[in-house]
């Protein structure tokens, strides 16, 4: 059987959410390529008349959009948002974003829950971008999110699971597929949280800052498939202290 | 005055589509917001904008997370 995960009725086999964010257009089609994603972010803005080149010339077909609602500080400008993104005419999938501090970038989780209501309640499959608490984690399932989306570390920051063991809470304590999204720098980080359980990576800022773009696609794409791989074959006990041989322990050559 | 992506423009009485097409959007990858409520595309054609109006006309931009 395929090793697949649903987002609203929507099945997907790859667990690689690729941001589009920070690089180039001509970039955006090769990581996608490279990455073998399945979803895409894009943030809404005011248009640019002068500006005619359009980003999804760039993306891929098959490729579902997930509009973030970045910008937004409180829930009724993300709800705003989702409802622009939405009239573009390309699907119901939103990740809601809402943050009011403007250094670290963290989710708001109240407004964020709030969002996640009302957009679900409009149909929205929701994707709410939060900080790694079990009672908002509840929440949001309760107000109809599809997922949620952890953060690992700060946006754009590269420094990995940072919050690796809150993470770990919320992938065993509800029951919404867990996306781990923001912090992570590197495919060996995408790997240990795919080990760990989560359902998909999502990652933006690590491609786009690496030195080759597409070939760090590449490497997310292996990490996050190897990390699975891992997941579901379960892994392997620690031991507290000693060692446990792995090769027999007779007919040495001195027997 | 129309208030149109943060900008006062002369455009009270202007039906939507006119200003979009003459202002040089792209109609296909935007949406259009008038104070605050979604305007449809069907209805570009039906809405005149009104004095003290505030529009915001939106596309897709590359992003991950802000």
């Amino acid at each position: 059987m395929a090793d697949t995960f649903t987002l609203g009725g929507k099945e997907f086999s790859s667990r690689f959410i690729l941001g589009s964010g920070k690089y180039s257009m001509e970039l955006i089609r090769a990581a996608v390529e490279q990455a073998e994603a399945q979803i895409i972010t894009l943030a809404v803005r005011r248009t640019n008349t002068k500006e005619n080149e359009n980003i999804l010339d760039y993306i891929p077909e098959n490729v579902t959009l997930l509009p973030n609602t970045s910008g937004a500080r409180n829930a009724k400008e993300a709800v705003r948002i989702a409802r622009m993104a939405r009239e573009i005419g390309c699907g119901d999938f939103v990740k809601v974003e809402i943050m009011r501090d403007s250094k670290y970038l963290l989710p708001d989780n109240q407004e964020t829950i709030l969002a996640t209501k009302m957009l679900a309640d409009e149909g929205f499959v929701v994707l709410p971008y939060m900080y790694p608490d079990l009672y908002a984690a509840r929440a949001l399932e309760e107000a109809g999110a599809a997922a949620i989306m952890p953060l690992a570390a700060p946006i754009g920051s590269n420094k990995g699971l940072a919050t690796k063991e809150f993470i770990q809470i919320l992938i065993d304590e509800t029951d919404l597929p867990v996306i781990v999204d923001a912090g992570i720098g590197r495919p060996s980080q995408a790997c240990e949280a795919m080990e760990m359980g989560a359902a998909a990576i999502m990652a933006n800022t690590a491609i786009a800052t690496a030195k080759d773009v597409p070939a760090m696609a590449e490497a997310f794409k292996n990490a996050i498939i190897a990390g699975r791989k891992g997941y579901l074959a379960g892994i392997g006990r620690v031991l507290e202290r000693g060692a446990s041989a792995s090769d027999p322990l007779t007919g040495f050559l001195r027997d | 005055m129309v208030q149109i992506n943060g900008k006062m423009e002369k455009a009270s009485g202007v039906c939507l589509l006119d200003y979009l097409t003459q202002a040089g959007y792209n109609l296909v990858g935007i949406a259009v917001e008038r104070n605050e409520e979604i305007v449809s595309k069907a209805d570009y054609d039906k809405v005149f904008l009104e004095e003290g109006d505030v529009v915001e006309v939106v596309s897709f931009v590359g992003g991950g997370s802000r």
